[in-house]
């Protein structure tokens, strides 16, 4: 298992408002890393970094073997094609309906013919578990929850071996989030899809996230399983996951372990 | 097995072009025709092994052959389902070699695979029409009723006009009418000398350059600096109001005021408007003087008269009243621009596009209305002799 993200030095700043400042942190082939943190400690800035759409302001930041600090145009936009981003509220082409939005890519990209790509875009559309007559809809015709799955359908149209999901379950119900989670784990088992996602869920961090990393005050504060990261003693580490209700979830969760 | 005999569908078909690469390999056994697959099953290579398979036509049991595949993703899997179906309607068929992740991909996609269409969006011309009416009356509706709310609001200012916010109309006299100075002073200072300039020529025909000034005097005052104002003004901030207003809806802004009981036509339309009623005759004004002197200065440069000359003149022909009409102009253009660029604020829907399409609307829209009323005027003034 190869490290195929790696964050070294990064320092992000805004004029004199410092928002990163030496962070580091790496992310493993095939495992669903979260990233974690109050608002405000950049967290989305990050993930931003990750995906060319924003430079650090000093560091290096590698991802699958590319530095992309220097990365030249023509492998930047092979690269672009190797991920898949899903946004936090779906950023979905609000002129094209949900079909011709995941269509799109493949279109541009490849030489597939219409038919073909009918039957890949109905496949993710029942992936993310909507009906195909969603696929006729615009994006302004959708409820919050079903913008999130059809974004998601579009991140994964062109087969990306690298997802990165910008708080993929906020804004849904809960049980809609518990089978956004479901989704995420059988897709990278059957995709072997790595998955980096920034979420403040902590039935997700629980259930699907191997590993993760905490922001705090400039740094990763704590990296690695839950486990790992709860030996530290950071006061956010304390009040995010040591307060009575974590607590208290995490006992009941036990006590039914027992039963 | 005697006779094995291996084809390469390149030689089946007769191709011999440019493939560097195939993906489908024949071999032909006995009883059974052995389809090895091999390479990359990608997005990248679906099209050439779609058509390499398309060119198979099979004639007795088939065996897939998947050992030799490197790497495959949904399309290729999907694109082998799709032949597999194929194949198995009309003979035996037998899938050898495959891999477990294989088979699990195989397995979900095949769990996902919907028969039913996606519904076409697309609709017929006569449709389209009909739905263009409809919705044309349905804005012609909502504007009357947007129209009443704001005569309500209006009136209502009258009787407690401390909740106008007078504040937002000093802002919006800043926004809308001070800052656009310089861009009305460069439009109206060129339509000045451009007048001039052409009408020069032929006044000089006759010998009657001096009328240079009636001419110049009573078109700029009276026509020609009002519409130009407006139309400016229109472009600038009928289409500013509209972006505004429009962003401020799907952000959900104007939901919020509602909610807490702020009411937009209160908050949002009533100090655009009275500003731009306010701002709008002293642009006019400006308007007129910077325009005559436009047209001052290309007299001075074709016809040789003299600043103190046409200023002689303008005294003398150019009366009150043409600048007056003029004046009074301003705050009929200054509501029609202001309600149409809030109107279309208010009419945008939940997506990107049509904050572009009511702008774009709203500035048409308004000029077009300016013209008219600008028309109307013309016609009623004339027949009261004025």
């Amino acid at each position: 298992m190869g490290v195929i993200i790696e964050a070294k030095n990064i320092v992000t700043s805004f004029g004199d408002t410092v928002i990163h400042d030496d962070l580091n942190l790496s992310i493993n082939q095939g495992e669903i890393y979260g990233i974690l943190g109050e608002s405000g400690s950049g967290k989305t800035l990050l993930l931003k970094e990750m995906i060319m759409l924003l430079k650090p302001t000093a560091g290096e930041m590698w991802v699958l073997g590319h530095e992309l600090s220097k990365i030249p145009y023509n492998e930047a936009q092979s690269l672009r094609r190797q991920w898949g981003i899903l946004f936090q509220f779906g950023a979905l082409f609000t002129s094209l309906t949900v079909a011709e939005n995941i269509e799109l890519q493949l279109k541009e990209y490849t030489g597939i013919d219409k038919k073909m790509r009918d039957e890949i875009v109905k496949t993710k559309i029942s992936m993310v578990g909507l009906s195909a007559h969603v696929g006729g809809l615009y994006p302004s015709e959708l409820s919050g929850g079903m913008i999130k799955r059809a974004a998601l359908a579009r991140a994964l149209a062109m087969d990306p071996k690298l997802l990165f999901l910008d708080e993929p379950t906020s804004g849904l119900d809960p049980i809609g989030a518990r089978n956004f989670d479901a989704l995420i784990m059988e897709l990278r088992e059957l995709l072997g899809i790595t998955v980096v996602m920034i979420t403040h869920d902590l039935e997700s961090i629980h259930s699907v996230i191997d590993r993760f990393s905490v922001l705090a005050d400039k740094h990763v504060v704590a990296e690695g399983t839950l486990e790992n990261v709860l030996q530290s003693n950071h006061p956010f580490v304390e009040r995010f996951f040591k307060n009575e209700y974590t607590l208290a979830n995490y006992n009941k969760r036990a006590r039914h372990h027992h039963v | 097995m005697s006779r094995v005999v291996i084809i390469s569908l390149c030689d089946v078909i007769g191709y011999n072009g440019a493939m560097n690469q195939t993906y489908v390999h024949l071999e032909e056994l006995a009883d059974s025709i052995v389809v090895h697959a091999k390479g990359d099953w990608t997005l990248y290579s679906e099209p050439q092994i779609n058509s390499e398979l398309a060119s198979f036509h099979p004639s007795k049991k088939i065996v897939w052959d998947l050992s030799k595949i490197n790497s495959f993703d949904s399309a290729g899997v999907l694109l082998f389902m799709r032949f597999d179906e194929q194949f198995r309607a009309k003979f035996e068929v037998d899938v050898i070699g495959y891999t477990s992740e294989q088979q699990r991909m195989y397995e979900l996609l095949k769990k996902h695979s919907v028969k039913e269409a996606i519904p076409e969006r697309s609709e017929g011309m006569l449709s389209a029409l009909g739905k263009r009416a409809v919705e044309g009356y349905r804005e012609f509706l909502e504007f009357l009723d947007f129209t009443g709310y704001l005569l309500v609001a209006f009136l209502r200012y009258f009787v407690h006009p401390k909740n106008l916010r007078h504040k937002e109309i000093t802002y919006h006299i800043e926004r809308s009418g001070l800052s656009a100075l310089p861009i009305i002073a460069l439009t109206s200072f060129l339509v000045g000398m451009v007048i001039s300039y052409q009408s020069a020529v032929e006044l000089a025909k006759f010998g009657a350059d001096v009328f240079i000034v009636d001419l110049a005097g009573i078109s700029i005052t009276r026509e020609l600096a009002p519409l130009i104002t407006a139309i400016v003004v229109a472009g600038r901030s009928g289409s500013a109001y509209t972006a505004q207003i429009g962003a401020m809806k799907i952000t959900e802004e104007i939901s919020a005021m509602r909610t807490m009981g702020f009411d937009p036509f209160y908050f949002l339309i009533l100090p655009r408007m009275l500003a731009l009623m306010i701002s709008l005759p002293l642009l006019i004004f400006f308007a007129d003087i910077i325009g005559i002197m436009g047209s001052m200065f290309a007299a001075s440069l074709e016809l040789n008269i003299s600043y103190s000359q046409f200023i002689d003149r303008l005294q003398e022909v150019l009366a009150a009243k043409h600048f007056w009409i003029g004046i009074i102009k301003g705050p009929f253009f200054a509501v029609l621009i202001a309600m149409i660029g809030c109107f279309r604020g208010l009419q945008v829907t939940d997506d990107t596009e049509s904050i572009g399409a009511q702008t774009t609307a709203s500035v048409v829209n308004a000029i077009f209305f300016v013209i008219a009323c600008d028309a109307l005027f013309s016609v009623i003034l004339t027949e009261w002799g004025i």
